[in-house]
């Protein structure tokens, strides 16, 4: 387990400031945030590179606030790689193995049991500025768990890759993670990595942290109007409240229950905003007729501005469903929600 | 074809004023003596001995520049701390100091009227007229050469590296043995040569310190005083000859390891 208490960094003109996370043994956990939040200060204080001005990081109930980084069993992995360009690849993967007492068979294990892993026994020879980002970022990942390291960190290890190699590396990532008892601990700005690797996860900005908790309950319960905005929860506008009713501006929304402890905004993620030609009534308590103002393509999908009295919703649509509906600029539409996909806080 | 600008030509023609201002002298000087002539120098005792001080003195130098230099140079590259752009000034105060002027400074200390003198005496170390003057004041010239080249190929290398080395439990001392210097040596030794060509050419201060024994400088000044242009220049071809082919060969070693690491 990883306990960082109450943890202060002064950095020239940045800082980080009372950062409290507790992190599971073997628990997959990220780290968000814009850039400048401070997730690499936060990585770099964990392995003992940055000093901390106070508080206190523990592993396994060890304090590890002052003790040199080769003493800390943290081993981490950058973004950019970082292998030693005079050694080979072999060298690369082995070279920890020299500053911890690994009998040779076990060495010899952990070594073919990544090489085989990772898929790296054509390269062994190979020095790495000739190899593909995927390739050394394999090799990274090797030389970082060769030594059996407490905790891994990954400070976005697969934003610097081609689409098709992060996918692999993710599958890889996942299968290592599987396989090792290390905590890992990742920073991301990929929300589909986000969710397909980890369990839980916590949001930074401007040196402190916003929100920590299960992925699921980050992307659909911010607790701030911070958190929801950067989780593309495009519909977040400020609510009054009354019984079970929410009031923008002068337009009334269903709730479905009474918000508890008297919130000031409501959410809802652009995808729970569903489009359609004719007024729904099933389960969507939220109908309202508006009207087009505008149609933005995002490649894959289309997010649909819908005025609604002077509301401006955004909703997430697939390009066949634009087309069925007939979505046109200035054309009027019903835009429908669920209650249950409202958030408030 | 496309017709050059003028401004085109201007600068072909600045750049060839240049290589024929740098070339004719040298070209000059280099094939004026007759082969008997340069002969006949090289077998002369005075000039054999002087320049092989002026080359051991100026290897010296650039030994001593390597073992104080180095730490220095890590310091400079890798941290930020207040009075840095101070440091950084100091060392290159010897480079824009006027060349007798570092000579009269370095004897002042010497003498037995300052407390630095003083305690050299005690301990037998004499500066004035002595090979140790001599190294003295060519590590003085040399150094801010050395620390600078050395600097700049620490700061060429990304301090990630040296953190995953720690990370992976590599002490201080382990990481620089294994990642910072087999990537940083071919800068020292680039480090090394620029500090020795220093040294090796310092006339100025050396001629104030040490007049005697003679360094190469020195002895051509002498022979230009005494007899003339006509013995001074076989004497100039040697020196110049001999510090080519010594550069020449440390280049060459190192592109060939270049190659092979």
């Amino acid at each position: 387990m990883i306990s960082i208490d109450n943890i202060n960094i002064e950095l020239g003109e940045f800082s980080l400031r009372d950062i409290n996370l507790t992190i599971e043994k073997n628990e997959f956990f990220i780290l968000m945030g814009p850039t400048g939040a401070g997730k690499t200060v936060l990585l770099e204080a964990m392995a003992g590179l940055i000093p901390v001005n106070s508080g206190h990081i523990s592993i396994s109930d060890r304090d590890i606030t002052r003790l040199p980084p080769e003493k800390r069993g943290v081993t981490i992995v950058y973004q950019d790689y970082s292998l030693f360009p005079h050694l080979t690849v072999h060298d690369n993967i082995t070279y920890g193995l020299h500053f911890h007492k690994v009998p040779r068979g076990e060495a010899k294990k952990r070594f073919d049991r990544l090489v085989d892993d990772l898929n790296l026994s054509h390269l062994l020879q190979r020095l790495p500025t000739n190899l593909s980002g995927g390739e050394n970022q394999r090799i990274a990942l090797a030389r970082a768990l060769i030594v059996n390291p407490e905790v891994l960190l990954l400070d976005e290890p697969l934003s610097a890759l081609d689409p098709g190699f992060r996918e692999d590396l993710r599958k890889g990532l996942k299968r290592l993670h599987e396989n090792t008892d290390a905590t890992f601990l990742m920073v991301t700005h990929d929300f589909s990595e986000a969710l397909s690797l980890a369990d839980r996860a916590a949001v930074m900005d401007g040196g402190r942290i916003k929100q920590v908790g299960g992925m699921k309950e980050i992307f659909q319960k911010p607790e701030s109007t911070f958190v929801a905005d950067f989780v593309g929860m495009k519909n977040l506008f400020a609510a009054r409240f009354h019984d079970t009713k929410a009031v923008i501006d002068s337009l009334e929304i269903e709730l479905g229950r009474s918000p508890e402890n008297g919130p000031g905004y409501i959410a809802i993620r652009p995808e729970d905003a569903i489009l359609s030609r004719e007024k729904l009534t099933s389960s969507m308590r939220n109908s309202f007729k508006g009207r087009v103002t505008e149609i933005m393509d995002l490649g894959l999908f289309y997010e649909v501005g819908v005025a609604v009295e002077d509301v401006l919703f955004k909703s997430l649509i697939t390009k066949s469903a634009l087309f069925d509906l007939e979505v046109l600029e200035g054309s009027n539409i019903y835009l429908s929600f669920k209650s249950t996909a409202i958030h408030t806080f | 074809m496309i017709k050059k600008e003028p401004f085109f030509w201007i600068t072909v023609s600045c750049g060839l004023v240049i290589m024929a201002f740098i070339l004719i002298p040298l070209v000059q000087m280099l094939t004026a003596p007759s082969l008997s002539m340069l002969k006949e120098t090289i077998q002369d005792k005075d000039v054999v001995r002087s320049i092989w001080l002026s080359i051991y003195t100026a290897g010296l130098a650039a030994v001593i520049a390597f073992v104080f230099g180095t730490p220095l140079a890590y310091i400079l590259a890798r941290s930020n701390f207040r009075g840095k752009h101070l440091v950084e000034s100091i060392i290159d105060l010897p480079i824009v100091i006027p060349h007798p002027v570092v000579g009269i400074a370095i004897l002042s200390v010497a003498g037995r009227g300052h407390w630095l003198g003083q305690i050299f005496s005690e301990l037998g170390i004499r500066i004035m007229g002595s090979v140790t003057g001599i190294v003295v004041v060519l590590t003085f010239v040399g150094l801010p050469f050395y620390v600078n080249a050395v600097k700049s190929g620490f700061e060429n290398i990304p301090p990630r590296l040296e953190n995953v080395s720690r990370s992976l439990g590599a002490s201080m001392f382990s990481t620089f043995a294994r990642i910072t210097f087999p990537l940083a040596w071919r800068s020292m030794l680039i480090g090394i040569i620029m500090c020795s060509a220093r040294a090796i050419s310092e006339f100025g201060a050396v001629v104030i310190v040490a007049y005697h024994p003679m360094i190469a400088p020195v002895l051509l000044y002498e022979r230009f005083e005494s007899y003339g242009l006509k013995y001074s220049q076989p004497v100039a071809v040697w020196l110049v000859s001999i510090c080519l082919a010594l550069f020449l060969i440390l280049r060459i070693l190192t592109l060939r390891n270049a190659k092979n690491s």
